[in-house]
């Protein structure tokens, strides 16, 4: 395994990883499931490689402008239907994901249905390592802090966190649009690291496959969300000959999680070295206590 | 000369109408297959109150369904669909007692329901993917001949027609179940509320059960149908998101709503490609989707559901 390679999968896991998170916002802390984030995640790559291509502008403000373009999007979508009831709001992104892949085939601008060639490779593994650290800092700081607490009483209960207060759309709006801002900005990220983009890329399945690592890694949880996206990533790579069946075990996996263990891989609760301390902890005493009942 | 001139436009106004009424025409044929397949979403919904998604991967393996036992079975094309419904009745039968059943008995959130039927959808179609059949378009044998049936100027296909009587008798067979029969005296009682009918007596699962089979027959015909007229592909799937959006047009939960949206889809549709242009087709599809949701969030004929805390 070259390490080019090798960096690739790291870059690709990246960008997967800066999309998820932003979800994860969105679907596991505040409840709201989302079919269209593949469109945001194309609204960031198309406006940012414009803005390279055609504008000029360096690669970092660009990457900011595509995630903002996306955000305003996410505002505009959230504003029209995010006092719908659950359900209803989750086929309206739907309707937004596709109309935006279909509008973009249809823009001769931006190169129609055959899409965008030659956009500069400006994406490194340092940049996607770093907008990803950034990322999941401010992510855990928006959770921590009272908006954070106040999503996850949306999530929790709807109608109760409204009666003690909460302004639930206002919350809503909040979480959908920095969840699109951060599907913005991996979008840009794709395209300057692929250095093409068409609009089939931005598939319906490429949003279910997002939610499916975010249900995968745990609903509420930043780190399940992280060691999902980078599992779910690596192992279709590692594992070739079992690419085409990949999606079947995810569908298959999906059903079984929702079944069995619906809080996913790491349940709502997040990675620390002080749990693993306490695990390790308890490990031991148990042990210690078995010792003293043998002696 | 004006008479002539007369006449010229005379002739252009009526072709102007006899294309018109052609679209309307394959508007209906269409429209009658998506109201179909929309049935089957809006029952479940009207019971579980969730949209189940794997409800289009159903109907993808009706097609197939129907593909194999044409070409490998050999068998008239109408023991094909009962073979197609056949099949697809089970396979809804065997989703619900597989994925929902536990899901219900648990009381779990309406998100589980959601994440899960997306589940099942992606499990469908890929498994066809991935499988022998592999990705690859199929056409189904032809049935009948292609030479349309001329009424006047407007030709008439003669699947366009099967497609149109097909619906009509399958769909009015489900009004006469769920109007005039016990079971849909039920399946009505538990679409107001499931713990009142479980209260008066009703087999909820039952309910459930037969609501499943409906829907899943109803897919394996319409699955057919579309075969017949189009082709086949393990991507069917993405079709009948728009028989689900004539669903949430007509008003989600709603039977005679999801049958009056697919057919103002199916004219809509066949307006915008004879019109406008055929790219913008789906296009305008989503973009009504989404314009309806704005408006009218419970579509045209659709009730209201209250959040009950």
């Amino acid at each position: 395994m070259s390490w080019v390679y090798f960096s690739g999968i790291l870059i690709m896991s990246g960008i997967n990883l800066l999309t998820v998170l932003g979800l994860s916002l969105l679907t596991g802390f505040t409840g709201l499931f989302s079919f269209g984030h593949a469109g945001f995640m194309a609204i960031g790559a198309y406006i940012s490689a414009t803005m390279t291509m055609k504008m000029g502008i360096p690669f970092i403000p660009a990457l900011m402008i595509g995630g903002f373009a996306a955000m305003l999007s996410g505002l505009l979508i959230g504003k029209l239907t995010l006092n719908l009831k659950g359900d209803y709001f989750c086929i309206a992104t739907l309707g937004f994901g596709e109309a935006i892949r279909l509008i973009l085939d249809n823009i001769k601008y931006f190169g129609g249905a055959r899409g965008l060639p030659n956009i500069p490779p400006y994406t490194t593994l340092t940049n996607v390592v770093v907008i990803n650290i950034v990322a999941i800092i401010v992510l855990v700081f928006i959770i921590k802090s009272r908006h954070g607490r106040n999503m996850v009483a949306i999530r929790e209960e709807e109608m109760a966190s409204q009666v003690i207060g909460i302004d639930v759309f206002k919350y809503k709006m909040m979480s959908l649009a920095i969840s699109a801002l951060y599907a913005g900005v991996a979008g840009g990220l794709l395209a300057h690291y692929l250095g093409y983009i068409q609009p089939i890329m931005f598939k319906m399945v490429k949003s279910t496959e997002l939610t499916i690592i975010v249900i995968f890694g745990g609903l509420g949880s930043v780190s399940g969300s992280v060691i999902g996206a980078l599992l779910l990533t690596f192992l279709p790579e590692v594992l070739r000959s079992f690419y085409e069946w990949r999606l079947v075990v995810y569908g298959a996996a999906v059903i079984l999680i929702m079944i069995t263990r619906p809080q996913g891989l790491m349940g709502g609760k997040e990675f620390s070295f002080k749990g693993i301390s306490k695990i390790i902890k308890r490990f031991r005493n148990k042990n210690k206590d078995d010792g003293e009942v043998k002696s | 000369m004006p008479a002539l001139h007369y006449l010229n436009n005379r002739y252009k106004e009526v072709e102007e109408l006899t294309v018109f009424l052609q679209q309307i025409i394959n508007g209906l044929s269409i429209g009658s297959v998506y109201a179909l397949m929309a049935v089957g979403y809006s029952l479940v919904y009207s019971i579980l109150n969730f949209s189940n998604f794997a409800h289009g991967g159903v109907i993808m393996i009706g097609a197939y369904i129907g593909y194999f036992s044409l070409t490998l079975l050999k068998v008239p094309f109408y023991i094909a669909f009962i073979i197609s419904s056949l099949g697809t009745g089970f396979l809804a039968v065997a989703m619900e007692k597989a994925v929902y059943r536990p899901l219900r008995k648990r009381n779990a959130p309406f998100l589980y329901f959601i994440i899960s039927a997306m589940g099942a959808s992606i499990f469908l179609e890929n498994i066809v993917i991935a499988s022998p059949i592999g990705p690859t378009f199929r056409t189904y044998p032809p049935i009948f001949s292609t030479t349309p049936i001329m009424l006047g100027p407007i030709a008439l296909g003669r699947i366009d027609l099967l497609m149109f009587v097909i619906s009509a008798i399958s769909l009015g067979s489900l009004v006469y179940i769920i109007e005039k029969t016990k079971i849909g005296l039920a399946i009505r009682a538990t679409s107001y509320s499931i713990k009142g009918s479980t209260l008066m007596g009703v087999n909820v699962d039952k309910v459930i059960f037969i609501i499943f089979l409906l829907g899943g027959i109803l897919a394996g015909i319409a699955g057919m149908l579309f075969g017949m007229k189009y082709t086949v592909y393990p991507q069917i799937g993405n079709i009948t998101t728009k028989s689900f959006i004539a669903a949430v047009f007509g008003g989600l939960g709603s039977l005679p709503g999801a049958v009056f949206g697919s057919i103002l889809l199916g004219i809509i549709e066949t307006m915008t490609s004879g019109y406008l242009s055929s790219q913008y087709r789906d296009l305008i599809a989503f973009a009504l989707l989404i314009f309806v949701l704005v408006v009218k969030p419970t579509g045209l004929m659709g009730k209201s559901t209250e959040d009950k805390a």
